[in-house]
């Protein structure tokens, strides 16, 4: 179920303002990659361009290429529609469908696929994506109430088996604790190191000791000033970057000397 | 969505605190807020008891005196069984219309907001909301003139092929000064409303669930039907109902085009079976004697009844699914 993907020379425009410059990096499958660096700095950018979020903005584009088992995502004929069905996403706010009951949230990418699955087939897997986000012990008796009725923890959790229920292939995080108390990140975290046995997981973190304790490989993204692109500094597996970084600024960010 | 915080507890010290001036105009602000609603309610119970009072001499008396007292006024009639076909009238007009017409502004407010390039889309805004500020006489004068002459052969031919079913019974009337034409008058009339109204809240769908949806491989539609159309559920409803209301109430189309008839009568392609109470008060009311007026004051009171109870009506369907509107 696991993908690799390969970035070759990234550059990403915001209409004529390069925001991201020649982001190289190979994103290995079965593991998390966690994206560091300062606000600003284009990470959040960079991993929306992983399945063509950032097309929802006008004016954006990219140079260079990315590829998922050396299919490129850019390439011509490729449906961003697809690409997202393969590349799922978790955002900073918890986002449940608030007209939706629990149940219809989890289902919600599924019924875009596969219009007629079974009441069964449906029930199935509202069960086992609820077990593979830790939430169905807390809600398996309140299917039918509304998603925007539970908890922020709890809403992450359910928007993480919204998109692990259409089986992607990676599972894209944007900061997805930021808006959390510490109790639900803890579940977040955990459920981060579960998940990897199977997706390939890249998240975004603000919080540096987060990407140390879930994350197996980091990148370092930093920008030299206003207006100037955000690049990628270094990447390395988790422990050597945070205890003998290659770059000066890598140290300095994580020393927490800058940033 | 839990953005909006109690107020926290620096802002209530601060206030606790009162700087004199704050203090002045929030008071002022009380008084202005509270006499405003006060006037509404006023406003509303003057016209309500305008109504039932003028229209008492009506309703109080017996059909024979009514029949006696007014030329107009059909033999062997009380007030309600007149009324009745003047509400049956109305409420056929205006329904008719907001089924042609809320679709349609569903679909072009959904163009404006989700599929129109941003400058072809502020353009159509704009062309909408000209639109709105139409009057009504013109909007009867195109219908008179330049609709109805070629509309003829179009109900002609819906009600030879469908003629068994009951509204489009035939033999289609020419000039078409019937109800359908009414209806596809007042559907153009109340679509602006509609779609202005539509188009504000499509544009209000909260970015996150756009995302939401679209991160889940939706298509432009797919986005459109999980995140668009349940978040803005109850502002289509009010939407639809402001164009309803619009469409109740409205006069000079309807004098202008229909054929009056007191019947209840679902043939909407010949003339001379239906009336709206609007439009009847404007053709009666000129030459009415005293009587005659009252008679038809009470057939207005029926008409602000109406529009009430389509109000409340929309009112507790939007709020029937309170936990999942989204706005919690």
């Amino acid at each position: 179920m696991a993908q690799r993907i390969d970035v070759k020379d990234l550059d990403i425009y915001y209409g004529d303002f390069l925001a991201v410059e020649g982001v190289t990096m190979t994103i290995e499958p079965r593991s998390v990659t966690a994206f560091i660096g300062p606000s600003g700095c284009g990470k959040s950018t960079f991993l929306r361009t992983l399945n063509r979020m950032h097309e929802v903005i006008p004016g954006t584009r990219v140079e260079g290429s990315v590829e998922m088992e050396g299919v490129d995502l850019y390439g011509p004929g490729v449906d961003p529609v697809a690409v997202r069905r393969q590349i799922g996403m978790v955002f900073q706010r918890p986002n449940p469908f608030p007209t939706m009951s629990i149940e219809e949230n989890v289902l919600a990418g599924v019924k875009l696929v596969n219009k007629r699955i079974s009441k069964s087939d449906a029930a199935d897997l509202v069960e086992s994506s609820l077990r593979g986000s830790n939430l169905w012990e807390e809600v398996k008796d309140r299917l039918d109430k509304p998603g925007a009725g539970l908890s922020g923890g709890q809403q992450q959790r359910l928007c993480i088996a919204r998109a692990i229920a259409i089986k992607p292939q990676v599972l894209l995080m944007d900061e997805p604790c930021s808006a959390l108390d510490p109790i639900s990140t803890l579940a977040i975290e955990d459920l981060i190191a579960e998940l990897k046995q199977d997706y390939t997981i890249v998240i975004v973190t603000h919080n540096m000791q987060q990407a140390a304790r879930v994350s197996d490989r980091t990148a370092f993204f930093n920008i030299a000033g206003t207006g100037k692109p955000g690049k990628l500094i270094e990447m390395d597996d988790t422990s050597t970057m945070f205890s003998s970084p290659t770059e000066k600024a890598t140290e300095d960010y994580i020393s927490g000397r800058f940033g | 969505m839990s953005t909006t915080a109690p107020p926290t507890g620096k802002a209530r010290s601060r206030s606790a605190s009162g700087r004199a001036g704050d203090r002045g105009m929030n008071r002022i602000f009380r008084l202005v807020s509270t006499w405003s609603g006060a006037l509404i309610l006023a406003t509303l119970a003057a016209v309500a008891i305008f109504l039932v009072l003028e229209a008492w001499p009506a309703i109080s008396l017996g059909g024979e005196e009514l029949g006696e007292q007014i030329s107009w006024f059909p033999e062997d009639t009380s007030i309600i069984t007149f009324v009745g076909p003047l509400i049956f009238g109305t409420l056929l007009a205006a329904f008719l219309a907001l089924i042609l017409a809320t679709p349609l502004a569903v679909g072009v407010a959904l163009f404006i907001s989700h599929y129109a390039p941003r400058r072809l889309a502020q353009a159509l805004g704009y062309l909408v909301d000209l639109l709105a500020a139409i009057p009504s006489v013109v909007y009867g004068l195109w219908g008179i003139l330049a609709f109805a002459p070629i509309v003829y052969p179009v109900w002609n031919g819906i009600a030879e092929t469908l003629g068994w079913f009951p509204l489009f019974e035939g033999p289609a009337a020419d000039p078409p000064r019937v109800m359908a034409t009414v209806a596809v008058v007042l559907a153009v009339m109340i679509l602006p409303i509609i779609t202005a109204v539509c188009r504000e809240v499509f544009l209000q769908t909260p970015k996150l669930h756009e995302e939401a949806a679209l991160a889940l491989g939706a298509t432009r539609w797919e986005l459109v039907k999980t995140a668009v159309l349940p978040f803005a559920r109850s502002g289509i409803i009010s939407g639809a109902m402001l164009g309803l209301g619009r469409a109740l109430g409205e006069t000079m189309a309807v004098l202008m085009i229909l054929s009056p008839g007191f019947l209840y009568s679902f043939a909407i392609f010949q003339a001379g079976q239906q009336q709206t109470i609007a439009a009847n008060i404007a053709a009666q009311q000129p030459e009415a004697p005293p009587l005659g007026v009252s008679a038809l004051i009470a057939t207005g009171l029926a008409l602000f009844v109406i529009t009430m109870a389509v109000n409340m009506a929309a009112r507790a369907v939007v709020a029937r699914r309170k936990d999942f509107s989204g706005a919690n």
